[in-house]
């Protein structure tokens, strides 16, 4: 590897603690983020020619420190702190500085850092962007391309999101072990939003679809914080087994490609063994969980060599479970697919039945009515359900799913 | 004589590689495998899913861990391969050998890709 790509790796790795320490120093986002590029700036200076300082990390935060001192005039009045000349070899100094910042720092410092980007005031799109901004480091570009709007109006977006925050104010005091547990439900749920923000690109190579990755790099940070976290487990074993079907999601024309019709020899092995494995830690642990039963029911899908051999009696016991959990009109749609392969289309429309006010305005309910009506022959209801489909669609591969239906139904009906 | 030749890099980088970077390294290294595989020289090959898949037995006093093996006052002085249903069936394993052979720790890694390679010549 070249000095420069080193280094970037460094960087990147290094980022969301760096900031969140710089963060609990200054109590200021822009000043933290500041600090953070002054120390990356040196670091490109100093490392090449010193050498990789043995805790990248804990380097950017006294170098950030004290440029940012630096930089307010106030250093004369601090301790002087070791120039980054002194301090990037594998010196003592080093040693002293990383025994100071110690892990249980770290761990609440990037805690901190994520859960103020997932405040409960800001709408879920600012809470996006803004963690991709602060935590990713991800230039204002990359993210307005990754949400398909206008660097300006992302600017806007993450600068109204950052005086949310700060006039909020942010919370300094170490959590209890409540307050920790519910930071990480939120940043959990947030982490996911990036997840699905990507999920839902058909390019899974554009700016968008690598919002996958950067989640999962999310959940792999949260979960070497606190390894004993089933939903943690749970969440990214649910990450990587979905974004191990990336490749056959989608046909050469862009067309999404259902589950059971996926070339399942070019879903990602790794991914899905590795998924398992998490699967398998959080079991034990005896906390089930939303993040556990998803990632349960993927598994199931992940497990089976072809659609045909997919476990649908243990996918519906876990969609019921999940119903008992988290009660959604949307998940008793998504037990009602199991339900359908179980026991038939028939009693798959009665699950549903009493979902159509509540589920009216949402497409995956007419779609999936559409294909129970056409499963039992009543065509011209399937047809009126598919048009509602239609005209609900967000995508327009999600339209072209539908009209393809709609299609094999003409063609029944002239042969 | 027959080596184990263990592997160490950073995690966080080599699992954050793209596909196409991951498959070039594997296509460089499967080269040299080939080699030595062809020579009746390389045994079996594996490649470990990350620190964050794995559990750990503590022997002194049959703790579960989740993660991996962090001490530094023991040193790896062995490992076994097994195929088992799940990972509690793995850590039935792992006490059947504490208790025969208490001390240290057992640090359970998903196996996530698997080379058989030539077999070992009778010793």
């Amino acid at each position: 590897m070249t000095d420069l790509a080193w280094i970037d790796a460094a960087l990147v790795s290094a980022r969301p603690q760096a900031v969140a320490a710089l963060l609990r120093y200054f109590r200021d986002l822009d000043l933290a983020e500041e600090a953070y590029q002054d120390a990356c700036l040196r670091a490109l200076k100093n490392w090449p020619k010193n050498g990789p300082p043995r805790d990248p990390a804990a380097w950017l935060i006294m170098v950030g420190r004290n440029a940012a001192i630096d930089v307010t005039r106030r250093r004369a009045k601090q301790t002087e702190l070791p120039d980054e000349d002194q301090i990037s070899d594998l010196g003592d100094v080093e040693d002293a500085a990383a025994q100071r910042l110690d892990e249980a720092d770290y761990r609440d410092d990037v805690l901190r850092l994520l859960f103020i980007c997932c405040h409960p005031d800001l709408p879920a799109t600012q809470q996006v962007a803004l963690a991709l901004r602060i935590v990713s480091g991800l230039s204002v570009p990359q993210i307005a391309r990754a949400f398909l709007v206008g660097e300006s109006a992302m600017e806007q977006r993450i600068t109204r999101a950052k005086a949310k925050v700060a006039g909020a104010g942010v919370p300094f005091e170490a959590p209890n072990a409540v307050d920790r547990a519910e930071r990480l439900a939120s940043v959990a749920a947030m982490i996911y939003l990036v997840f699905n923000e990507g999920y839902s690109a058909a390019d899974p190579a554009s700016d968008r679809g690598s919002l996958c990755d950067e989640a999962i790099r999310l959940a792999r940070l949260l979960l070497r914080m606190y390894p004993s976290e089933p939903e943690i487990m749970g969440l990214l074993a649910l990450m990587l087994l979905q974004h191990a079907r990336i490749a056959a999601r989608f046909d050469a024309d862009g067309n999404a490609v259902l589950l059971e019709d996926q070339d399942r020899k070019i879903w990602k092995r790794p991914l899905i063994q590795e998924g398992l494995a998490l699967i398998d830690k959080a079991i034990r642990l005896r906390r089930p969980g939303s993040y556990q039963i998803q990632a349960a029911i993927a598994g199931l899908h992940a497990r089976a060599q072809t659609a045909g051999e997919t476990d649908w009696a243990e996918i519906d016991a876990l969609y019921q479970a999940l119903e008992r959990l988290t009660p959604s009109p949307v998940i008793t749609l998504n037990r009602a697919v199991a339900v359908a392969k179980l026991n038939g289309p028939q009693a798959a429309l009665d699950l549903i039945a009493p979902l159509a006010e509540r589920l009216a305005g949402y497409f995956y309910f007419h779609g999936a009515r559409g294909a129970f009506l056409k499963e039992l022959g009543r065509n011209s209801e399937a047809r009126e359900a598919f048009n509602q489909a239609i005209a609900l669609a967000n995508t327009p591969a999600e339209a072209a799913h539908i009209r393809l239906h709609l299609d094999t139904l003409a063609n029944s009906v002239k042969g | 004589m027959l080596y184990a030749i263990l592997c160490y890099n950073d995690e966080a980088t080599v699992f954050s590689w793209t596909k196409e970077e991951d498959a070039a390294v594997m296509d460089r290294l499967n080269v040299v495998h080939e080699k030595w595989e062809a020579k009746g020289k390389l045994k079996p090959s594996l490649r470990l899913l990350p620190t964050s898949a794995a559990t750990t037995l503590r022997k002194k006093d049959n703790e579960v861990l989740d993660g991996p093996y962090a001490e530094t006052k023991e040193q790896l002085l062995g490992f076994y391969i097994i195929e088992v249903d799940d990972l509690e069936e793995g850590l039935t394993f792992a006490r059947e050998l504490t208790a025969a052979n208490p001390g240290g720790a057992y640090e359970l890694r998903p196996i996530m890709l698997y080379n058989s390679g030539s077999p070992v010549k009778a010793r």
